[in-house]
């Protein structure tokens, strides 16, 4: 057991009936790291922040709080332990009382709780609406002052539940902004529950992707990024799926697949994907900024091994990007400089030649997508 | 409409001269049904809480029971009560029948199902996310129920005052577990049918007018609660 192990869980289990909410083999949260929980909504992450956090009773596994096996309802991890639930519900009263309410159910005397509840909120923005009633506030005051809320306990482990669910796209940064610094400066660990694959990579040292209550993958945001193990994870990681299609031969983990209705194209076969073997059905995904323009008519010879005949159908300006739809018998999504747009004289309607290297189109086996 | 002048007439002289005989009555009014409520509050608290939080077999039964209580004829509860403490009933030897602590334990019973009534409805419309947002704070599990509770307070506050306007106005159980007997268990309703059968309109009618200013202050009260309470203290979202 590593010596900053604060909390590691084995074989929890919930389930409804005969459905499994949440069945996990193991998790290991150290101090100082944030540990993202990330998946679709009904993937079971919230479940096991309550089962992880002591909120909620599992049927089955065991919890260990510096490798002290703890019982669900233990006291010790209570105490040690603040979570933000998802769409968190304010006490009546001011914001100071509902910043405070953690502290001093610990016990810490007013003067004390009352300044730790005041630090909590400047640090999330929220210092200047400690006298407002904590009814009268926005969606987005009120998630500050939720999360302030439990920071103000300063605990050895602070769950976040969706945490920027509910703010505009301008709020979410700078809340993440604050949240980060917030969590950094704590001396415990974080979980951080999250659909949203920009909280977990600004945030999370290391994610945990749930699928359908189990674990699809864990690792570091770029082990996940570079090596998805399931087409849901590299679209969660902003990957592009392109048509389904069947393994003609693989060759080094190169595989030729042939899409359907479309072109036969080369594809690296997904590292921890499951197994692919000639015949087998797959899905292949790729990210947008892989794909690589040039002039209709350019015909060179070039080291990347797909090249389609494409038409630009839209362009959609993405930040200082443009989002280019390409239309044809193999449809892709390119991520492209509004300069190199200029350049190629991209306008819908304009024919142009996509390349794309073997390694930047991933299969994955058809087969997986049941368990998502 | 003399009548109804004279009436009315003596009743304000009354009231405004503070009549003994009828401030008497009122204080007695105001002890036993405050009494009654008090105990009604012991029970019915804790009952609408249980009620509210807990699920197990038959609570949509006891719910159902605890709300024909609200309805229940109070001369059936003189008569229930009066049974219990007469000299041939199970308890002859309280010798608490025509005493107030025998009005006091049939308004008890009125007011009971009120109170656990309402106590029930204002527990169960906070949302359960409280107490678990409660226990997400590090808070035990009574802690987390006050907060829970500390939510619900307008409702139970709401819950005592109907208790009291249920019990206050309230004629045939204290008629007949009391027996109206004056200096000692002559309580406003009971007074005011004395003082009509006897002639003494104007003293009937200023306790009248005194019953009509509670129910009135009750009801204002009440009124006053509904419309102060904020909505279920879940944060506002998009």
């Amino acid at each position: 057991m590593a010596v900053a192990e604060l909390l590691h869980a084995r074989g929890l289990e919930r389930r409804h009936g005969e459905r499994i909410i949440v069945a996990l083999d193991e998790l290991r949260l150290e101090r100082g790291t944030v540990l993202a929980l990330l998946g679709p909504n009904g993937a079971g992450k919230s479940t096991l922040l309550r089962l992880l956090l002591g909120l909620e009773r599992p049927d089955a596994g065991t919890l260990l709080l510096d490798g002290r096996p703890v019982r669900w309802d233990d006291a010790e991890l209570r105490r040690r332990c603040a979570a933000t639930l998802q769409r968190p519900t304010l006490f009546s009263g001011s914001v100071l009382d509902n910043a405070r309410f953690g502290p001093s159910a610990r016990g810490v005397p007013r003067e004390r709780a009352e300044a730790q509840a005041r630090r909590a909120l400047e640090g999330m923005g929220a210092g200047h609406l400690a006298t407002a009633s904590a009814r009268r506030l926005s969606g987005g005051e009120a998630q500050r002052v939720a999360v302030a809320r439990a920071l103000a306990v300063a605990p050895d482990i602070l769950g976040l539940d969706e945490p920027t669910a509910g703010l505009d796209i301008a709020g979410q940064r700078e809340f993440r902004q604050r949240l980060e610094s917030m969590i950094r400066s704590m001396a415990g660990a974080a979980l951080l529950v999250t659909h949203d694959p920009a909280d977990a990579f600004a945030l999370a040292d290391r994610i945990l992707v749930l699928e359908g209550g189990r674990v699809t993958q864990e690792g570091t945001p770029e082990e996940l990024v570079a090596s998805p193990a399931s087409p849901f994870i590299a679209a969660f990681t902003g990957a592009e799926l392109l048509l389904d299609g069947v393994v003609d031969d693989i060759r080094d983990d190169i595989a030729t697949v042939r899409l359907a209705g479309g072109d036969p194209i080369s594809a690296t076969v997904a590292p921890a994907a499951g197994v692919v073997i000639a015949g087998s059905p797959v899905h292949i995904a790729y990210r947008p900024e892989d794909v690589l323009l040039l002039g209709a008519e350019a015909s060179e010879p070039v080291s990347a091994r797909n090249r389609f005949r494409l038409r630009v159908g839209g362009m959609t300006p993405l930040g200082g990007l443009l989002r280019v739809r390409l239309e044809g018998a193999t449809p892709l999504v390119a991520l492209i400089t509004r300069s190199a747009a200029t350049d190629l004289r991209l306008a819908p309607g304009v024919d142009v030649t996509a390349l794309v290297k073997a390694t930047a189109l991933r299969a994955y086996p058809a087969a997986r997508e049941g368990a998502t | 409409m003399d009548l109804f002048q004279d009436a009315f007439g003596r009743a304000l002289e009354l009231i405004w001269s503070l009549d003994a005989y009828i401030i008497d009555v009122f204080l007695r009014s105001m002890r036993v049904s405050g009494a009654a409520v008090l105990l009604g509050l012991l029970i019915g608290l804790p009952a609408g809480i249980f009620l509210a939080l807990s699920r197990f077999r038959g609570r949509g039964l006891a719910i159902a029971l605890l709300h024909t209580g609200f309805a229940l004829p109070p001369v059936v509860v003189g008569l229930f009560v009066y049974m219990l403490l007469s000299r041939s009933g199970p308890m002859p030897g309280l010798e608490l029948l025509f005493t107030p602590a025998a009005m006091i334990i049939a308004q008890a019973i009125l007011a009971t199902p009120y109170v656990a009534g309402i106590t029930l409805s204002a527990v169960q419309a906070v949302p359960s996310t409280v107490r678990l947002e409660a226990r997400a704070l590090g808070a035990g599990r009574w802690r987390s129920l006050a907060a829970h509770l500390r939510e619900a307070r307008l409702g139970l506050v709401a819950a005592v005052v109907a208790g009291f306007g249920a019990v206050i106005s309230e004629v045939g159980a204290v008629l007949m577990v009391g027996g109206n007997v004056e200096g000692e268990t002559r309580v406003l309703t009971t007074a005011i049918m004395l003082e009509t059968r006897r002639g003494d309109f104007g003293a009937a009618l200023a306790m009248g007018l005194i019953l009509l200013a509670i129910a009135f202050a009750v009801n204002a009260g009440l009124t006053r609660l509904q419309q102060g309470a904020a909505a279920p203290a879940r944060a506002p979202w998009r």
